[in-house]
């Protein structure tokens, strides 16, 4: 943990600088009779995280938070193991969104948790994986007409739009 | 008079047959997502309001206030069955709540939990009811100084009230605002901050890309990550001869749900403090006057009925200062109020005086969410245990796909899906350090409110900040904020100063 403390802290530092510079592209001063420029607000509010994350290094080398004092690891196995498996899973779908649609997605997506990583059995999994693509299809598509990409499945879509629409 | 006249008015919005369908509809959305543990009212109502695109904005924001309602009767139920509070707000809950369930009366608390969540919803309306129109008003008069001068007071709660490492709340704060600032520059309209020049980062953020990715994808990960082991599901019995003997019970508690009642909503309004230190307090308050003080931790119904009354009443409190100033007073108040600026309400004053329906509409719609929420809660109890047995492996992964479609929805670009993913995922790793997660959402949301407020201010002034201490609303506005900035820095010299008298004597 105390390490990934001071790791974090230093990426943050390192953000915080990177947005004062970004900021800076506009004017951050006083400009006659328009006020503070477009950089004013960002550019402060970054030294303040800045100023913050000083802080919070400070506090680092006192060992003052408990973070800094933490000996115990930042993931532990079971946690490095859920976060591998559950944030990979999220990207894994959102990465197939531009392949195969939005809603297929989702079911792999499903049906990867629920069977894969929740051990749950195929009927459970595909109880629910299969009638979530086509809420989420009536509901946005059709209901809201808020089209969900479709990726290379899009002639499949062509005809259900023909029908609902 | 006029009162009665608004708020029957109002009543007439809210019975119109999809209003009130929605808000039925909400409290047992709300009911649901309260119960789970690991779902709190914030994420409901974060991943559900890309879904309310559907109805006209009004009924949106009610169905959404109701759910905000149902969550906090909802938290009970997993706090009293399982031991684990369904939502933080529910923490206090279990202290007695649980104790109750293992001597086999889990009725009598899931009851005393209910009625208390009404007492306290009711209470803290009709206490809305009075203070909200004068506050509006006065609120009317105000200008860009006293506005932004509200903005620092709202974020100074955060640092002298939340409780958390100080450093690590300023940074929170500075981020969610800095985030609010990329796209372009409000006032002159010139491209800013368009990090690593990337084309997504040509517009705003949208508040709703950080609120799922923290609320949907950063919470789950962290429940996910936290809630390891097993849990043991109380059994309850349910009976009508049961129910009346235990309403005798509870109305003998009286003093203690109502003294949360009023505690929550008034600890309800302070944007860092809201429901869970509300509950909290009001347990120890209860406690402390309380004939049977050692019962408190051994399944003392005082012991659920204050916390549940309170928390109940901090939700309605914190929709004081969001719908009369336009400062959330809570991270679910920061997303309505998000959601009333996409749907083209501007929050703040004006709405009473611009908005009437809308404002009465909802104010009366709380009323009636409050009672449907204790009707269904106490009906359909045994339905809510059900639902309590759901594998969080199978409601998680659903949660993920609402978050990543809301998310698209809401914006329609798949830039802002995997923003929300990056945002999700840090999100929960800097809270693993103790960073905090709400102040980052509320600033989101206010920065586009504070920034015009202060450059105006300043060019009023010609840049003396003393503009914001020199007139006569903002001046004491900002006097408090500052003593809650410092108030950390103030207790740690006191509590110096306290620590060298016994050696010095």
């Amino acid at each position: 943990m105390r390490r990934a403390e001071i790791i974090t802290a230093l990426l943050m530092a390192g953000l915080s600088i990177y947005l004062m510079v970004k900021s800076a592209e506009l004017p951050i001063g006083w400009i006659p009779g328009e006020g503070p420029g477009g950089g004013f607000w960002p550019f402060w509010l970054a030294a303040f995280m800045l100023g913050s994350i000083i802080w919070v290094i400070v506090n680092w080398f006192r060992r003052k938070s408990p973070p800094s004092q933490s000996e115990e690891p930042y993931l532990d196995a079971y946690g490095m193991k859920m976060f591998l498996l559950v944030g990979g899973g999220i990207t894994g779908m959102i990465a197939l969104v531009d392949i195969i649609g939005m809603h297929l997605a989702a079911a792999v997506f499903l049906i990867y948790y629920i069977r894969f990583l929740g051990g749950h059995s195929w009927k459970v999994t595909l109880g629910v994986a299969l009638p979530t693509p086509v809420v989420t299809f009536l509901f946005f598509d059709i209901a809201l007409r808020k089209f969900l990409p479709t990726g290379f499945m899009d002639p499949l879509y062509i005809p259900l739009y023909d029908f609902f629409l | 008079m006029e009162l009665i006249g608004l708020l029957s008015d109002g009543f007439l919005v809210a019975f119109e047959p999809l209003n009130l369908g929605l808000i039925v509809l909400g409290v047992v959305v709300g009911l649901f997502v309260g119960a789970m543990p690991g779902l709190g009212s914030v994420n409901g109502v974060a991943i559900l309001l890309p879904m309310t695109f559907l109805v006209p904005p009004a009924s949106a924001i009610m169905f959404l206030a109701a759910l905000y309602y149902g969550a906090m009767y909802g938290g009970a139920i997993s706090s009293i069955t399982l031991g684990i509070p369904g939502a933080s707000t529910a923490v206090a809950t279990t202290f007695d709540g649980r104790p109750l369930a293992m001597q086999g009366e889990a009725d009598k608390a899931l009851i005393a939990a209910a009625l208390a969540s009404f007492a306290g919803g009711t209470i803290s309306i009709v206490l809305f009811t009075l203070f909200a129109p004068p506050l509006a008003s006065v609120a009317l008069d105000f200008g860009d100084p006293e506005i932004f001068a509200l903005m620092i007071l709202a974020f100074a709660t955060f640092v002298g009230l939340s409780g958390d490492d100080i450093a690590k709340t300023v940074f929170s704060i500075c981020i969610g605002m800095v985030m609010s600032a990329i796209g372009f520059d409000i006032i002159s309209g010139e491209p800013r901050l368009v990090l690593f020049d990337l084309i997504g980062f040509q517009s705003k953020i949208n508040f709703l890309v950080l609120a799922i990715g923290i609320y949907g994808i950063g919470e789950m990960m962290w429940t996910i990550e936290v809630s390891r082991g097993e849990t043991m599901m109380s059994k309850v019995t349910v009976s009508v001869e049961r129910v009346m003997g235990n309403l005798k019970i509870i109305w003998g508690t009286w003093k203690a749900w109502f003294m949360g009642s009023v505690l929550g909503f008034f600890v309800g309004i302070l944007p860092a403090a809201g429901a869970t230190p509300g509950s909290l307090m009001a347990y120890g308050v209860a406690k402390m006057t309380s004939r049977e003080p050692q019962m408190f931790g051994k399944g003392a119904v005082e012991g659920v009925v204050a916390p549940e009354a309170a928390n109940n009443a901090a939700s309605t409190g914190s929709m004081l200062p969001m719908l009369t100033l336009g400062i959330p007073g809570s991270p679910t108040t920061a997303v309505l109020l998000g959601g009333m600026v996409i749907w083209g309400l501007q929050p703040g004053p004006r709405l009473f005086v611009t908005e009437t329906d809308f404002v009465w509409g909802l104010i009366a719609s709380l009323y009636a969410a409050n009672l449907f929420a204790v009707i269904i809660n106490i009906a359909f109890i045994p339905l809510f245990l059900w639902f309590l047995r759901t594998p969080f492996t199978i409601l998680a992964p659903l949660i993920f796909v609402l978050s990543m479609v809301g998310g698209f929805a809401s914006t329609e670009r798949m830039f802002d899906v995997w923003l929300m993913l990056i945002l999700g995922v840090g999100g929960y790793l800097m809270r693993k350090l103790d960073y905090p997660v709400a102040p980052a959402v509320l600033a989101i949301v206010l920065g586009p409110i504070a920034e015009p407020a202060l450059r105006q201010s300043l060019l009023i002034s010609s840049g003396d900040v003393m503009v914001f201490f020199n007139r006569p609303i903002s001046g004491p506005i900002m006097i408090i904020a500052l003593i809650l900035l410092f108030m950390p820095a103030f207790q740690v010299v006191w509590r110096r100063i306290r620590g060298k008298k016994p050696m010095a004597g």
